[in-house]
């Protein structure tokens, strides 16, 4: 009873703690969906391509730091470049249309990235080793790994700097203004064009970060780019347009689809994670519509 | 000159409500079917009738649907390859179980199954909208690909994934030759076209079109939105359904559920945005432009063949792709059923347009 109670509790911490990962892509999402109202199907594409290019600069005997530096830059780069080819041309267009010119950003950065780059599975050691953490597993019997313990804190200390950056200051109060409303903050002077680069930028970090972390569980190949389809049930859940939400909701669907996938998978059949969590995220949603923490939509005629 | 309603009086009720109401667009649409009777077996290889012509008329269809249901009725769905799935795996069931069925009825059937799934589908739509149902239709997407996979009952209980179609007969005429199975889709085709054509024109479609604009306000006037809301996911997933069933049994001849993934899903949306949301004519521009242009990329990336490793010239085609969906949809967001238009606008005035 006690073994399956600790077995029990382990796979929870472990759900926990993969949704933490999920909650760091789904943060990309939501830091553009906030700004500028763009479902970024390309997040997946952008973690991928983050992720190669700081494999590669690394690999090439590059200091830690400076790679991480160089590939910062590079996704910056890349924010404005979006910003200009892309989202300028299409402002004022319906929601569909820039939805479907993510998609098509999404091919064109699984192109690039793997055409610059190569489509090799390349391993990726940021000197975080997966182990287990030995003291909890003496004293309770329970094995947490240690790299998901580190990269929860990572995703905590950037979510406390990306809230710290919404906040304050004139960059953070102009973000707050865009988000809550384009044209409003437009005609009281605010760049808009400014803050969407500097709000894909935030993205492309987020994406740098996640790619680091997936890339180190996975190796960074194609398949970190799918990471994104993981994150989607976790963005309804939360809400399109909350920091917290895309959190809380990382915990509750990384926790519900773990003990799914051990408990329930075995009865009807196994691989049940491709769909399981979009379940759990419609079964909130048929309560709350708008997602836990998301903005109440208030309809008029 | 040629493109003008000049004399042509609208002189009953009647003439006023046709689908085309000036002549010349009726003499096109014949002459299209013509060409589509007896043009094409004349011209076109058989290369090209297996290669490009079905998948072109499947992906049409499918479109349709597609259109149906994100054009006409606003509600975004990543989910239509289920669609497609449940129709081609349902008329795989019904050929290979019950031979005594009519293939033309296998596939109606087809259809009215992927409906029904369809409908379950939407269930959700009234109280989820916009990209949070985009999402939820997701689950139905993955949910398709996981049953399809996971339990072989629906391949008959095969070991290998991938099963061949039984043969077709209609009448005791056996479907075989690429012009047999050209005419059988074109069939289809042509007679799902000009029905939706005529659905959307109906009190029906009208229904669905002031959901799109304003679900709230069409409430207000008395439209039901359940009612209508799954009817659009109903008629949307018979579409895909019947296309799917199509494309399993006369293109691929085989059922196999990776061939209706999320990118396939992605695929025909591209094709209703590229074409035109809200029309029926931009299903098949959207489906001709989605279905030529990797074949055009190809052909391309085969004179460069030996010169560059063809890793690269993968990734490149995908850049190139990706490239040209958000060049067309900066130059023409509405479609290429609006270039269309504005070229019959312009058209009416030539040669003297002042």
């Amino acid at each position: 009873m006690l073994m399956e109670l600790a077995f029990a509790i382990e796979v929870l911490i472990a759900g926990l703690l993969s949704g933490v990962m999920y909650s760091l892509v789904a943060l990309g999402f939501v830091l553009i969906f906030k700004a500028s109202g763009v479902f970024n199907f390309a997040q997946g594409a952008m973690v991928l391509f983050a992720a190669l290019t700081f494999v590669r600069i690394l690999e090439m005997g590059v200091n830690f730091w400076l790679a991480v530096a160089i590939a910062l830059a590079v996704m910056i780069l890349l924010a404005i470049i979006i910003e200009r080819v892309m989202l300028r041309p299409l402002v004022a267009q319906p929601v569909i249309i820039l939805f479907m010119a993510t998609i098509g950003l999404n091919y064109f950065l699984e192109g690039l990235a793997q055409g610059i780059w190569d489509s090799q599975v390349h391993g990726l050691d940021i000197g975080i080793p997966d182990v287990p953490w030995m003291s909890v597993l003496e004293s309770t019997n329970i094995l947490i790994s240690l790299f998901d313990v580190w990269s929860a804190v990572i995703c905590g200390i950037l979510v406390l700097l990306l809230a710290f950056f919404f906040q304050k200051g004139r960059i953070g109060r102009a973000l707050r203004a865009v988000a809550d409303d384009n044209q409003a903050a437009m005609s009281v002077g605010i760049p808009l064009q400014l803050i969407w680069a500097i709000v894909w930028a935030a993205a492309g970090l987020v994406a740098l970060v996640a790619g680091t972390l997936w890339g180190q569980r996975l190796g960074v190949q194609f398949s970190i780019s799918l990471v994104a389809l993981k994150a989607l049930p976790v963005l309804i859940l939360g809400g399109f347009n909350s920091i917290a939400g895309a959190i809380i909701g990382g915990l509750i669907i990384g926790a519900t689809e773990k003990l799914a996938e051990v408990y329930l998978g075995p009865i009807i059949g196994g691989g049940i994670e491709s769909w399981s969590a979009y379940f759990i995220a419609m079964l909130f949603l048929i309560f709350r519509p708008q997602g836990l923490f998301g903005e109440e939509i208030i309809e008029r005629v | 000159m040629l493109y003008r309603e000049t004399g042509q009086f609208k002189t009953s009720y009647k003439g006023d409500m046709a689908i085309f109401t000036i002549r010349q667009d009726r003499w096109a649409l014949i002459a299209v079917l013509v060409f589509v009777v007896i043009g094409v077996p004349l011209i076109a290889s058989q290369h090209v009738i297996a290669g490009y012509l079905v998948p072109f008329l499947i992906w049409s269809l499918a479109a349709i649907g597609l259109n149906i249901l994100t054009g006409y009725t606003g509600q975004l769905s990543l989910g239509h390859g289920a669609f497609m799935a449940v129709g081609a795996y349902s008329a795989y069931n019904l050929a290979s179980r019950v031979p005594e069925l009519p293939i033309i009825l296998v596939f109606l059937l087809a259809g009215l199954i992927a409906a029904v799934f369809g409908i379950l589908v939407g269930s959700p739509s009234l109280r989820i909208k916009g990209f949070y149902l985009a999402v939820a239709t997701l689950a139905a997407q993955f949910f398709v690909e996981w049953v399809f996979a996971t339990y072989p009952w629906f391949v008959g209980g095969a070991a290998s994934m991938v099963i061949d179609t039984p043969p077709m007969d209609i009448f005791g005429y056996r479907i075989s030759s690429h012009l047999d199975n050209y005419y059988l889709v074109a069939g289809f085709v042509v007679v799902g076209a000009l029905f939706a054509k005529n659905l959307v024109r109906s009190e029906i479609g009208r229904a669905w079109m002031a959901i799109r604009d304003m679900d709230v306000a069409a409430e207000v006037i008395g439209i039901r939105p359940l009612y209508t809301k799954l009817s659009a996911f109903a008629v949307s997933s018979f579409y895909g359904g019947v296309a799917g069933a199509l494309y399993a049994f006369c293109y691929v001849k085989s059922v196999d559920f990776t061939a209706f993934d999320l990118f396939v899903s992605l695929k025909v949306l591209f094709m209703v945005i590229i074409g035109g949301m809200g029309s029926i004519l931009g299903c098949f521009l959207g489906a001709a432009f989605i279905v030529i242009l990797p074949i055009v990329l190809n052909e391309i990336a085969h004179l460069f063949a030996g010169q560059v490793p063809s890793a690269l010239l993968t990734n490149l085609e995908h850049m190139i792709f990706g490239g040209l969906i958000i060049f067309f949809l900066i130059v023409e967001p509405h479609g290429l059923a609006r270039l269309w238009t504005t070229m019959k606008e312009k058209l009416r005035l030539w040669p003297f347009p002042h």
